[in-house]
């Protein structure tokens, strides 16, 4: 269901057309990453420490070398020093240990051989010595004083330069008297909570190709959110230039803002340099969650006042989120996160802070879902402390255009409001709580990105048009781009080839993360569009004799009020112009490349029916309702499948997904059988409502929609949970032990 | 590594006794993943899935036999078979996936030794037996005594189970598996419980109980059968039973459940599953 | 088969495997250890079925094996001696789609469609039980296959649309 107030007469934008990459996908043909094979190719494997902070003594790859099929091995040694001047200088210590491994499945040497069998054994082979250092495992132990460091070259950002740090930023936010105010506060609540680390859980593991020629020139195949990102990746981790590096995108098998990033590339290089040969390296699930990025675990305390009449007047709030052993800016893009309501005293005080496991990732609007966890449980509480509905609660307090966000940025026109009308009008909100079962609430917000894109529009003889972009397509986003070039030339939406482009087909184009992708990309693409319109619009005038101002293109066509039309009097189409391409000037093309500005944050509504089975702490999801603003909706089932994709992410954190380590530092649970992400049994339809508040800042107002799913349903599924028990669950995930461990001290 | 798919139990006895390190499997559902986390590969892989025998399900002479190497699919989709012996029948259905049901056997359940297997605790509580083959034969033992301790049984290496037998359940008798898992499918049990009654009217005339993934092998819970037979399921009777199967419990604590948990849990799944075993004695399934 | 002993003895030798892939007589080599998942991608050159585990966990490899669904990584490929296998690459009939098929693309069932040709495989296998699921059905009988991108929403109602126009047909 769409919620528009004033849909606008689009022929394109806003239906549902198959997508062009579909057929492909259902036949088996579409080629990801791991499908790719080089004539000639070898298969890279790496040796991962099995310790999680150590110093490595010496490597011995001897014998390795020998084992049969073993072609070439590297380590640290086989890459420049580390540089602090890099701007990629902790992914480089990432991608392969220099002297210290700091989490359990560091890479410490890779190789590679004619078969994987062959590589695996020799990387088995490999003999490191270590001297084991204190491994810090845990935000608690990080921050403590005189906590052993975890990575002795991490400082904290944003400061004047001192000692070596556990902590990589804090940050503090203040507004108003949040102290007076919470003193005045007729309800004041506070409380607790923690996240464990999560992953990104995407079906495809990491994989790529690569080929170094004798040349040097270095192409790379592979699977990720942004191929140019993966060239200068590459490139800064090798010291080479940018420009020696090709990045052709495969079809991505899921990547949810833990493809933003590289693993395997600049090791696949190297051994592909060393080798003179093709290298192909895929991980294994079991490397995917040892070693890659999960989501931060963190730490909170809010505290919220309120008036007896229900105005939220103050927040007071500590996070603190630990992203593994090396620095990034998770506390900071916490507190940013924080803006759904007006809040006009506020105080954030967070943290960000290393600990020896694996660097952490984006994973959709990171930092924000558990800020939002816990702001939202206590707002429940709030609310039902006052006796007041959770929909009127967060309506009268809801962030509107001109709003401050915690930032002190100004809120855009946004559609907060709209959402929480919407779901105060649906059918869910207006069923009964069904027998047994109880219903809980919550918000989320994704302030999303704009940055650089280019798109490029060829016209082809044939009256069709090939768009151009650098925008890997993660859900549907080529054919978002077919739909607003459709939209624009007034052609028909299939007959648009949307192709996301090589390095060096298309312009740069920045990673497809911050739900950035139809909005910034598409705006390119429609103003690539316009400049070719205008093109045809000259090569219309010039055939039919007339001043290019007295050319207007309509529906696909070049009309002029001096002349009765074409040839014939009748308009001129695309494809009679592009006929004549030749004649009037040569082939048409237009490239636009552009600094998106404008995003327009999203938020969300999210309620959920659920029942708990109060004797083993299982929860089951009855029903479902996510609501959230699109902007405008191009294409409204990716849309929905974006929104409902989140919430299923959503709701694997709330109950069952975390990493569990060991005393040691190893990961307990490093499969899919283990690290529980929901299967389909598990879930209910998770009905959509797409509220299209337009982004004045986009032509046809998108705003971004992949990440803000993925906040609120940690804590609408808790705000149910406590509806339905009387427990507050205050750490996630809400897995069955910890709920009937809360149930048993309930009832005591 | 060397693969092998004898035809008959006789082949398959001779290759186990000429080549030492060898391993038989059927479905290589828990085999393949073992594998791939580093247990060393067997000489020879002795594919028991081409014995006619061993894929087998058949009934006759008040008693059932079910081929060893049998996909749990064909078993759970027997209905002659899931009729008199449901809670076998839910136990085999619960493991993994249709596509791991269309692999996974009873054998292998059992001889992988998990004391997670959902398949075994039904199975003991059915008194079931394993035929095995051995070099100079076949013998016959309990389910029970099958497994000696996590990951560990008491066949010889050169040993394999040919097939299992279960006799006719008596009249008015129900059975019942019970197992929690945090996702609704796809998880290994962290509690498992299989409760068999006969019942006489609405007295309980002879009762099983058997936990799974509470100690290092399945257990029989002797309290909890006491406390049922003669009863008729009143509230203290299902209280004493979820007493003594938690009483029971000699769990560890992992990533799959802590200890307090399993403990608590299997108290709860023994007494719900008496009432689904004792409304199918008197009902049928 | 039988094996000897010196058979047994020879190292890295491999079998010669002949079988029945979507319809064609196939044969190919592979050493004993490989996965037929592994066999089907790199011997074979069928890519449609993916590796998103190689345990059994994912459900992105399986295939039907003499009709029923399995997961390939679990299976060794000298196993498909004398099978007849189906991959996603045979579900078509020529250039006519599977009803499936055409609902996962008309009801957006795929997001980034690595998950999509297990699902194919696994919806073809339930309906072909089962041809009138009820959703609940659907949901465990797909419950070996994992998707993280669709929230499962659109593939169920694909497979709901996919029964009632192949009961129609
Ligand atoms: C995704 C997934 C989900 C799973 N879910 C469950 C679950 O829910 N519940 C559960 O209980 N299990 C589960 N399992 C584990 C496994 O599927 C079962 O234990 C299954 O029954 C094993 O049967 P198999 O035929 O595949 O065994 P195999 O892997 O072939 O063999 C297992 C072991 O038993 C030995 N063996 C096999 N047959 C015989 C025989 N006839 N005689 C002597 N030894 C033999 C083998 O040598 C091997 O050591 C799951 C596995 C996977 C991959
Ligand atoms: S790859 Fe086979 S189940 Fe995941
Ligand atoms: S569509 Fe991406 S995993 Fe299913």
């Amino acid at each position: 269901m769409t919620a528009t107030e004033h849909p606008p007469a689009y022929k394109y934008v806003g239906t549902r057309p198959i997508r062009h990459d579909g057929y492909d996908k259902v036949i088996g043909k579409a080629r990801f990453a791991a499908d790719l094979n080089l004539p000639g190719q070898l298969h890279g494997a790496i040796h991962r420490s099995p310790h999680a902070h150590a110093k490595i003594l010496s490597i011995d790859t001897s014998a390795a070398e020998a084992m049969p099929g073993v072609k070439v091995v590297v380590t640290g040694d086989d890459f420049p020093a580390l540089d602090p001047k890099n701007p990629n200088f902790d992914l480089a210590a990432n991608i392969i240990a220099r002297g210290v491994a700091y989490y359990h499945g560091h890479a410490i040497a890779a190789v590679a051989a004619n078969t994987k069998p062959e590589a695996q054994a020799a990387a088995a082979a490999i003999k490191v010595e270590y001297e084991l250092l204190p491994a810090v495992l845990s935000i608690d132990e990080s921050m403590a004083d005189g906590a052993p460091l975890v990575n002795e070259t991490n400082h904290t950002k944003f400061v004047p330069p001192g000692e070596p740090s556990n902590l990589s930023t804090i940050t503090n936010l203040d507004r108003g008297d949040v102290d007076d105010a919470l003193a005045a506060a007729d309800v004041v609540i506070e409380r607790e909570f923690d996240c464990a680390h999560v992953h990104q859980g995407y079906i495809e593991p990491h994989a790529c190709v690569v080929d170094t020629g004798p040349d040097g020139k270095t192409s790379v195949w592979c699977s990720s959110q942004g191929h140019f990102r993966v060239r200068s990746m590459t490139a800064d981790v090798l010291g080479w230039d940018k420009s020696r590096v090709k990045v052709t995108p495969a079809e991505i098998g899921g990547g949810f803002g833990g493809k933003t990033t590289v693993y395997l590339e600049p090791l696949a290089a190297r051994l592909s340099e060393k080798a003179g040969k093709p290298v192909k390296m895929v991980m294994s699930r079991e490397e995917v969650l040892r070693a890659t990025g999960p989501a931060p675990e963190a730490k909170m305390k809010i505290k919220i006042g309120a008036t007896n009449d229900g105005e939220l007047t103050a927040i007071d709030g500590w996070m603190a989120y630990g992203v593994g052993a090396f620095g990034d800016m998770a506390g900071l893009i916490g507190a940013m996160s924080v803006a759904s309501y007006k809040f006009p005293n506020l105080r954030m005080e967070t943290y960000t802070a290393l600990t020896n496991t694996p660097k952490s990732a984006a994973y959709r609007a990171p930092s924000a879902p558990h800020a939002a966890f816990a702001i939202e449980s206590v707002v429940d509480e709030v609310a039902l402390e006052l006796g007041m509905d959770p929909i009127e609660l967060r309506l009268k307090n809801a962030a509107v255009e001109g709003d401050l966000t915690a930032m002190g940025m100004p809120h855009p026109r946004v559609g907060l409001v709209e959402c929480l009308e919407a779901l105060k009008a649906s059918d869910h909100y207006n069923s009964e709580v069904p027998e047994g079962a109880a219903r809980g609430v919550a918000v989320g917000f994704w302030f999303n990105i704009g940055e650089e894109s280019s798109a490029t529009v060829n016209l082809n003889e044939d009256g069709t048009a090939t768009v151009l972009t650098g925008s890997p397509d993660i859900g549907g986003s080529r054919a978002s781009m077919a739909l607003m070039a459709a939209e624009r030339l007034g052609i028909d939406v299939y007959s648009i080839t949307p192709v996301v482009a090589d390095t060096e087909a298309v312009g740069f184009t920045d990673v497809t993360e911050g739900s950035r992708a139809t909005f910034a990309t598409g705006k390119a693409v429609v103003q690539a569009c316009d400049m070719i319109i205008d093109e045809l619009k000259k090569r219309a005038a010039s055939i039919m004799s007339v001043d290019v101002d007295q050319v207007a293109w309509v529906d696909g066509a070049a009309v002029s009020a001096g002349h009765g039309g074409g040839e014939g009097g009748e308009p001129l189409t695309l494809a009679a112009i592009t006929a004549q391409a030749k004649r009037t000037g040569g082939p048409l093309t237009a490239t636009a490349s552009l600094n998106a500005a404008g995003a327009g944050p999203s938020f969300a509504v999210h309620c959920a029916d659920i029942s708990v089975d109060e004797e083993t702490g299982v929860v089951s999801v009855l029903r479902y309702t996510a609501v959230q603003d699109a902007g405008t909706a191009i294409h409204p089932s990716y849309v929905e499948g974006q929104f409902q994709g989140g919430s299923v992410q959503g709701i694997g954190w709330a109950l069952n997904e975390e990493y569990i380590y060991n005393a040691d530092g190893v990961m307990d649970n490093a499969s899919f059988l283990d690290y529980r992400i929901p299967v389909a049994s598990d879930l209910p339809l998770i009905e959509t409502i797409i509220v299209e508040v337009p982004n004045p800042a986009h032509p046809y107002g998108v705003r971004g929609v992949g990440e803000t799913g993925i906040v609120p349903p940690m804590a609408t599924i808790a705000n149910a949970i406590n509806a339905a028990t009387g427990v507050r669950m205050t750490s996630l995930p809400m897995s069955p032990p910890k709920l009937l461990s809360a149930l048993n001290k309930r009832s005591k | 590594m060397k693969y092998a798919a004898p035809t008959t139990v006789d082949e398959a006895r001779s290759l186990l006794a000429d080549n030492p390190g060898s391993r038989v499997f059927a479905g290589a559902t828990d085999l393949i993943p073992q594998m791939r986390s580093g247990r060393p590969e067997p000489a020879v892989l002795v594919d028991l899935k081409r014995i006619d025998q061993l894929m087998a399900v058949s009934h006759g002479e008040g008693k059932w036999t079910i081929g060893a190497a049998t996909p749990t699919a064909d078993l759970t989709r027997n209905g002659a078979f899931s009729g008199m012996f449901p809670g076998i029948s839910e136990g085999a259905g619960l493991i993994g996936s249709d596509q791991i049901q269309n692999r996974s056997s009873l054998g292998g359940n059992l001889c992988n030794g998990s004391p997670a297997a959902d398949s075994v605790p039904a199975l003991i509580a059915a008194d079931a037996r394993a035929v095995i083959a051995s070099s100079d034969g076949t013998r016959t033992v309990a389910v029970a005594e099958v497994v000696t301790g996590p990951g560990q049984t008491s066949l010889a290496d050169d040993e394999f189970i040919v097939e299992f037998e279960i006799d006719d359940a008596p009249a008015n008798t129900g059975d019942a598996y019970l197992r929690m898992i945090p996702r609704t499918e796809m998880d290994i049990a962290v509690v498992g419980a299989a409760v068999r009654l006969t019942m006489d009217g609405d007295t309980v005339t002879d009762a099983s109980v058997v936990l799974g993934a509470v100690a290092p092998t399945a257990v029989r819970v002797p309290d909890a059968e006491a406390a049922l037979v003669g009863s008729r399921l009143d509230d203290d009777t299902l209280a004493a039973v979820s007493a003594a199967a938690s009483a029971a419990c000699n769990p560890i604590d992992d990533k799959r459940g802590t200890i307090e948990y399993r403990t608590q849990v299997a108290g709860v799944l023994a007494k719900r599953a008496a009432v689904i075993a004792a409304d199918r004695a008197q009902n049928g399934a | 088969m039988s094996l000897g002993k010196e058979m047994s003895l020879k190292k890295m030798s491999r079998t010669h495997v002949n079988c029945t892939i979507n319809g064609d007589e196939v044969d190919f080599l592979t050493t004993d250890a490989t996965s037929l998942l592994d066999a089907l991608r790199d011997e074979v050159g069928l890519t449609g079925a993916k590796e998103g585990c190689g345990t059994g966990d994912c459900g992105a490899c399986s295939v039907l094996v003499d009709g029923r669904i399995q997961c390939s990584c679990l299976i060794f490929a000298p196993e498909a001696e004398g099978r007849h296998i189906t991959t996603v690459e045979g579900m078509a009939d020529g250039e006519h789609l599977h009803p499936l098929q055409q609902t996962f693309l008309e009801g957006a069932a795929l997001q980034c469609g690595i998950c999509t040709p297990g699902f194919l495989l696994a919806a073809k296998a339930l309906l072909d039980e089962n041809p009138a699921p009820t959703e609940t059905e659907i949901r465990y009988g797909l419950a070996g296959n994992l998707c993280r991108c669709t929230g499962y929403d659109k593939i169920i109602r694909a497979v709901q649309e996919a029964a009632v126009q192949l009961k129609g047909a």
